[in-house]
């Protein structure tokens, strides 16, 4: 990011209104963003010193520089410039093309326009041209240009909505309010004479937090984070606000916050860095034996040798030719660690993310939506991951409620029956039921169940009375936009979802003043007398309101939790508070939020008594909110039950089936959500996280340490108790010493569902171990309630110590944290704004992608990943240890054993491409496979295919390789003549030989490798080899020796040696020895110890041949248990906004006559309530009763 | 067949030594050589393949480039110029070329008959046509093109007096190609001349005694070298190499026991496989 770079830190910023030439003194950045990180001149230098900043690109330029000494230099400089340059050039394209798209985002950004008022008049500006002091004027859905300080807006109070998706994911209108002084500033004339100057904190990335004053007319005012509307917020439901910039482009909140996302590296890139330096200490180490040998050599017969061959001038001594022929060595055997295995790295996990990004089975048709790898570097991590981070809303669920069923008077509606009256399976849905004989009916709510309609249509009073409840006892507010198009805003989806459900069956809500509620009732419009609303809360779980009918009576309708309902109903409800206690059970089985629904008639005089103390109790001023909580709770008592609902919180398409499967492939989910307890424990069941077959859920509450530690302790001692009396004796007491071992073994399953201020205290550095063991043993593990900062703390637990790789997955900017912190991040683009995905290393819209991106993709990118880097490593080693055995042969110089040009050209030519196919194409059993039999997916996690062991195998490979390449041509070549008699044993026949058999064997090799041909396959494989030979003979042609004939030395080689019939024996015998220890070993392996991976290869070989189909996996039953939990995921305090008619517009009708006193406390009221929400201690409303008196 | 005793006395000869020190080898050949025989030098302990040794030479003189010929490359260092005369051809290859000269003769009755031995036909094609080509100018003269350079400093006669003939005389002088082919191994044979078979009745060597004259110019006590003659017929796959054919007996049985064993092990245990209970 382009950060400011003014010399001294801004200490405070200090803004006038409409005094560019004042605030200019300041130099404060202006609009103009820009993220991309160079321009055309600047572009090579920074680029190649970044490059260079690379271990690896230095290296090799250290060695092309000691290439350039004469008397060390064993290979001309371009074996090592050739791949050098390519390298960097192949980066510089990469980087090259990043920046262009940065570049045009950037002017895209920039030249946005908005309406700035300059010098009274308001003029178009591109938003990079907006200074800070400058006065914009915003419209409805546009975004916020930077970061403006509220002057005024269109709505009353100087109030404006505004959504912060796109900052912090939140997708609700929040409030923002300007300061009543410059909220009488309506017009331009008036905003163009204000100089009010703004003194405030400097830059900063804190979203939530602003602390400042405004000067103006000798008068100072207090600025905090209400006042402000930050860049990237879009403005909503206010026709225009004013604005004063304070900070302006690279200083404005949102870009603070968009800092560099960390780069993360894969276990892989670090195994492999490791593995980098352990072959270059190998290296070193052979370079000293080498050199040691070389001054012996030259200590012993290259001395008496010095009539032919005089030593160099400036070497006077044995030891000091060593010293040369150290770093000659360290020369040519650099290809031990080959430049390009990067490159190559690269070019594999790219192609890889090309495969995620293509791939249709991940393309969401409805969002259109492909999934995208947005991070390149770490496909093949998605191979190992253990444990998986969920967000729920939004990622697990779709955060959309459906009114699935309902339970009246004791009859339960709403299962799908088919003609037989047999519960109908999933996937065979009759039509749903026809709501067209209601003209205001949404279109868009399905219900299954005729009957239910059938009753209302027959007047069944219980039914009616059920759905009156529903259409009157909550908070929704309605808007027709023209006759008939009802649109429901509900601060909860479930509210939204019931009253649409009421809407349907004929009970519409239509209508709502802060005194009356409009239904029309089957077509017949009646207008109720709201009498009081008792708002929700966390404690009371239930929300009332009281309501006059036309006809006078008082009634209370109540819903809330069934836990707190039943328990206040009237007794004589006892046989149908059982039934409906059947039903309740079976809704909460199938994972569906269940809610009681109850009235009661109340006596005008009591009625009269009681809203008289309710009055006296809100006007008291000590202890307010506990007599109101009395007073409702004495009202809310021997109610009537009417029945009860089972909303389905929608479950994202798959997810229970993905849950299952990531579970089956030993990937541990944790849900960490902000959510309830009980709707998070709700969807743990719906989505079979949490099963009834499991021994036992820990709920973890405490709040204190103390409490928390106790609560976990019991939790694993529990567990250990079950564990105990499945193991014997004998093993008990060894497990009981290690409590981690004890632990890992714990038999039976268990789940942990843990608060988010307990987590705070489980989460601290002494009881963090604890935690982690005992969540760690455990299932399934839910922390709800939980704060953005403690996922990531929680993923950061689970990193530190559990060495595994983990995933966070997330929609909303909540999730942000999280999916940086953990190894990979993937974001679902869903409703909640962008923030998750921008975050995020992989996006795709539907959570069951994951299942196919973990399972398919990353398994493959694994696996693809490791035989890649086992092969690698084998055939540098192959080819450069030949030097090290000639190095005896040939008194230690340094010479090669083949040409230079072969040196140059085998790892970016001849072998670099079979081994890219394989890296990209290879697989190992086919995806339905691995999807069918998750299983497959466990060696990444244990990290079985490439580890130190397997690299070890690598390289005793292709020692043993090398050692042949070798010495088999070595013994057919000590005494070998031609056919025409001349000599066969000089260098360069011996150079060919070795290199052409060397290039058959890691053919072959390869060939053996590859568990998936494809045509890319055969082509690079075979391509190779013609390449090998073409170059060959080109090199060794006529021509171009004539041309350079010091530098094509080998001229005539080619032909001269490959027509030798010992060349080619010798290249045969050569091949069969170095691969015939595989191909039985593998065998063997085949025979005797069969990988998961080679069984399902075989037996699908097998079924391929008797033709039969594969069988079908059958879903499980589920089986209920008593769960219920309603969870209004609401902020309480709507009730008295609607009671107050603040928010009600102007338009609307019923105003002109209550019209409501200005009440200018109720924003205060509802900013409270925001504050306390979240904290646990609920504090009843203390406006409710204001609402009351009015 | 090595050089024993009789050449000892040669043995601290220097380059430059006249007369050369001679002597004389007696052998017995058991069986007689039906085909064309060949006849190699074999050097042991001579490190042509050694860094420095193999990258002193300038190819393009060598190829008969004349700027080259006056100004050889620096890789010829330190034979690079003698006196300020460049040298042709330059370089430690060059330098040390094997000069001994070699002649066979068969001892019939205590009579020495000379067997003919040819030298042109021992180097490569591509080498004599190719590669390796004198300097070009006015006429054939070669001392004349060869003018301006001085000969390496262990021979005692400059390139261009190498041979009589023309054709074999000068950078092209196939003994000379023979030599700055340099070979892969510290122990190597090159070769030297060639026996031809001269009539279809009578084998090319008869087995019988024979006696080799060796010119001994060529030191390689100093570093413990030795020195080798050899004579050998060809095959369709060159010489003989009973190294190729022990290794692929060998590999062949390896081959084929393990053929077996794997056989034997998968009709015992690989059956447990077809059942494929693959756990899930």
């Amino acid at each position: 990011m382009g950060v400011t770079e003014r010399c001294v830190a801004e200490e405070e910023r200090r803004v006038r209104a409409n005094a560019r030439e004042y605030n200019e003194k300041f130099q404060y950045a202006s609009n103009c963003i820009k993220t991309s990180k160079y321009n055309i001149v600047t572009f090579l230098p920074v680029n190649l010193f970044e490059q260079f900043q690379e271990v690896a690109n230095t290296y090799f330029l250290f060695l092309l520089i000691l290439q350039l000494i004469p008397q060390i230099s064993s290979l001309s400089w371009f074996t090592t410039i050739v791949p050098l340059v390519l390298v960097l050039t192949i980066t510089a394209v990469k980087d090259a093309t990043d920046d262009y798209f940065r570049h045009k985002s950037d002017n895209q950004v920039n030249n946005r326009q908005s309406q700035v008022l300059i010098s009274g008049v308001l003029q178009q500006e591109q938003w990079m041209n907006v200074r800070v002091g400058d006065i914009i004027k915003l419209e409805n859905n546009q975004f916020v240009a930077a970061d403006l300080l509220l002057l005024s807006s269109s709505e009353p109070h100087g109030l404006c909505y505004i959504e912060t998706a796109e900052l912090d994911g939140e997708t609700n209108m929040k409030v923002r309010q300007a300061i009543p002084v410059t909220a009488e500033l309506g017009d331009t004339s008036q905003l163009a004479c204000f100089d009010g100057e703004v003194i405030c904190e400097p830059p900063n990335n804190k979203l939530d937090k602003f602390g400042g004053t405004l000067y103006w007319k000798e008068n100072k005012y207090p600025l905090s984070n209400q006042n402000m509307l930050l860049r990237g917020c879009v403005l909503r439901n206010t026709e225009w606000c004013f604005g004063l910039v304070i900070f302006a482009g690279p200083d404005t909140k949102l870009m603070q916050n968009s800092g560099r996302t960390k780069f993360k590296r894969t276990s892989i890139d670090r195994l492999m860095n490791t593995l980098v330096l352990w072959i270059f200490g190998f290296l070193v180490c052979m370079g000293v034996i080498l050199a040691i040998g070389n001054a012996i050599w030259e200590h012993e017969v290259g001395v008496c040798f010095q009539i032919y061959l005089p030593w160099d001038e400036g070497v006077h001594s044995a030891f000091f030719s060593g010293f040369l022929s150290f770093w000659s060595y360290i020369i040519i055997l650099n290809t031990v660690v080959p430049i390009s295995l990067y490159v190559s790295v690269e070019v594999i996990r790219l192609g890889h993310s090309y495969f995620i990004n293509w791939d249709k089975k991940m393309y969401c048709a409805k969002r259109r939506t492909p999934a995208e790898a947005r991070t390149t570097t770490l496909n093949e991590e998605l191979g190992q991951v253990e444990y998986i981070f969920s967000d729920k809303t939004g990622t697990l669920t779709q955060n959309i409620m459906v009114f699935s069923k309902c339970s009246v008077n004791g009859h339960s509606y709403g299962d799908v029956q088919d003609m037989l009256g047999h519960k109908a399976e999933l996937g065979e849905r009759p039509e749903p039921v026809d709501f067209s004989f209601n003209p205001l009916a949404d279109p868009r709510f399905q219900f299954w169940d005729p009957s239910l309609l059938e009753a209302v249509k027959l007047g069944d009073l219980h039914v009616h009375e059920f759905f009156r409840l529903l259409s009157l006892c909550h908070t929704v507010m309605s808007e027709e936009k023209s006759e008939g198009e009802l649109l429901y805003k509900a601060q909860s989806p479930d509210e939204g979802a019931l009253v649409t459900a009421a809407r349907n069956f004929g009970f519409v809500f239509r209508s709502r003043t802060p005194k009356t509620i409009t239904v029309h009732e089957l077509g017949q419009a009646i207008t109720y007398q709201l009498l009081a609303i008792l708002d929700f809360n966390n404690i009371r779980k239930r929300m009332s309101v009281i309501v006059r009918s036309p006809e006078g009576k008082i009634r209370l309708y109540c819903k809330g939790a069934d836990t707190i309902l039943l328990e206040r109903l009237h007794h004589i409800n006892q046989d149908l508070t059982s039934i409906t206690t059947d039903h309740l059970n079976e809704y909460a089985g199938e994972g569906l939020r269940t809610l009681v629904l109850a009235y009661k008639d109340l006596e005008e005089s009591y009625y009269k008594d009681w809203s008289e103390r309710l009055h006296r109790a809100g006007s008291a001023s000590e202890a307010r909110e506990d007599h109101l909580a009395r007073l409702y709770d004495e009202v809310e008592h021997d109610m009537m039950l009417l029945g009860a609902t089972a909303i389905e919180d929608k479950l994202q398409q798959g997810v229970p089936e993905t849950i299952a499967i990531l579970t089956l492939a030993n990937i541990k989910i944790w849900v960490l959500t902000g959510d309830k307890q009980e709707t998070a424990v709700n969807i743990g069941y719906s989505c079979k996280m949490l099963t009834d077959d499991m021994a036992e859920v820990f709920v973890v509450t405490g709040h204190t340490v103390l409490e928390v530690r106790e609560e976990l302790r019991k939790a694993r001692e529990k567990m250990m108790d079950a564990s105990r009396s499945v193991c014997n004796g004998f093993y008990q007491e060894k497990l009981s010493s290690k409590l981690t071992s004890v632990l890992e073994a714990i038999a039976g399953e268990y789940a942990l569902v843990i608060n988010g201020h307990s987590l705070a205290h489980a989460l601290e550095a002494d009881m963090e171990a604890e935690f982690l063991e005992t969540a760690c043993a455990c299932k399934a593990v839910i922390c709800c309630r939980v704060t953005p900062l403690q996922k990531a703390q929680v993923v950061e637990l689970v990193k530190k110590y559990k060495k595994a790789v983990t995933l966070a997955i997330g929609d909303g900017a909540n999730d942000v944290s999280m999916i940086k912190t953990a190894h990979i991040g993937v974001g679902i683009s869903g409703q909640e704004g962008i923030q998750a995905v921008l975050a995020s290393d992989y996006s795709f819209s539907q959570f069951k992608f994951l299942q196919r991106l973990l399972l398919v993709h990353g398994r493959w990118s694994y696996l693809r990943m490791c035989k890649f880097l086992c092969y690698f490593f084998y055939k540098n080693f192959a080819f450069t240890m030949v030097h090290f055995w000639f190095g005896f042969f040939c008194g230690f110089s340094a010479q090669t054993v083949y040409d230079q040009y072969f040196i140059t050209l085998y790892n970016i030519v001849y072998t670099s491409l079979p081994v890219l196919a394989m890296g990209v194409f290879d697989q190992d059993v086919p995806e339905q496979r691995s999807m069918e039999y998750p299983k497959l997916y466990e060696p990444g996690q244990l990290n079985l295919l490439f580890n130190k062991r397997e690299f070890f195998i690598c390289i005793a490979q292709g020692i043993y390789t090398s050692i042949l390449m070798f010495f088999i041509p070595y013994g057919v070549f000590a005494d070998a003549t031609r056919d025409d008699g001349a000599q066969l044993a000089d260098y360069q026949s011996f150079a060919v030989t070795v290199a052409t058999s060397l290039v058959i064997v890691v053919s072959v090799q390869i060939g053996l490798d590859t568990g998936f041909w494809t045509a890319i396959n055969h082509f690079f494989i075979w391509g190779s080899l013609a390449a090998y030979f073409t170059i060959l003979f080109t090199m060794h042609s006529d021509s171009l020796f004539r041309m350079f004939p010091n530098q094509f030395r080998f001229v005539g080689n080619a032909q001269n040696t490959l027509a030798q019939p010992t060349v080619w024996l010798t290249i045969a015998l050569t091949t069969v020895v170095c691969i015939m220890p595989v191909v039985a070993f593998r065998f063997l392996k085949l025979d005797l110890k069969p990988e998961l991976s080679d069984t399902v290869r075989y037996t699908q070989l097998v079924r391929k041949k008797q033709k039969t189909q594969h069988r079908c996996m059958r879903h499980a039953g589920r089986v209920g248990s008593r769960r219920s939990g309603y969870a209004f995921s609401h902020q309480e305090g709507f009730g008295e906004l609607i009671m107050s008619g603040k928010n009600m517009r102007l338009s609307s009708l019923a105003l002109s006559s209550f019209a409501p006193r200005p009440n200018a406390s109720w924003i205060d009221t509802l900013r409270k309530k925001k504050g306390c929400e979240g904290s646990s201690a609920g504090s009843p409303s203390g406006a409710a009763d204001k609402t009351l008196k009015v | 067949i090595k050089p024993s005793s009789p050449c000892n006395k040669c043995l601290n000869v220097s380059w430059d030594s006249t007369p050369p020190c001679t002597c004389t080898i007696n052998f017995t050949l058991e069986h007689s050589f039906e085909s064309n025989v060949f006849m190699y030098y074999g050097l042991s302990n001579f490190y042509q393949n050694h860094r420095r040794y193999v990258k002193s030479r300038d190819d393009s003189q060598l190829n008969g480039d004349n700027s080259s010929l006056l100004n050889p490359s620096k890789e010829c260092e330190p034979y690079r110029t003698n006196e300020d005369k460049p040298i042709a051809p330059c370089g430690a290859i060059a330098n040390s070329m094997f000069n001994d000269t070699l002649e066979l003769y068969r001892i019939d009755n205590d009579t020495r008959t000379p067997i003919t031995l040819i030298k042109k036909g021992i180097a490569w094609w591509t080498d004599k046509n190719v590669k390796f080509r004198n300097p070009t100018g006015d006429g054939n003269n070669l001392t004349a093109l060869f003018q301006g350079t001085t000969k390496p400093v262990n021979w005692p006669k400059p390139v261009y007096m190498l041979d009589s003939e023309p054709d074999n005389n000068g950078f092209i002088n196939e003994d000379f190609i023979v030599w700055m082919r340099t070979a892969a191994l510290p122990t190597f044979r090159k070769l030297y001349r060639l026996i031809e078979r001269k009539n279809n009745f009578q084998p090319t060597l008869q087995a019988g005694k024979y006696s080799l004259d060796i010119a001994y110019n060529y030191p390689v006590h100093s570093f413990d070298g030795r020195k080798r003659m050899i004579l050998s017929t060809i095959s369709w796959m060159g010489g003989k190499n009973p190294f190729l054919g022990i290794a692929y007996i060998t590999v062949g049985s390896i081959c084929f026991f393990l053929g077996v064993v794997l056989l034997f092990i998968h009709h015992k245990y690989g059956n447990r496989n077809t059942s494929a209970d693959i756990p899930n």
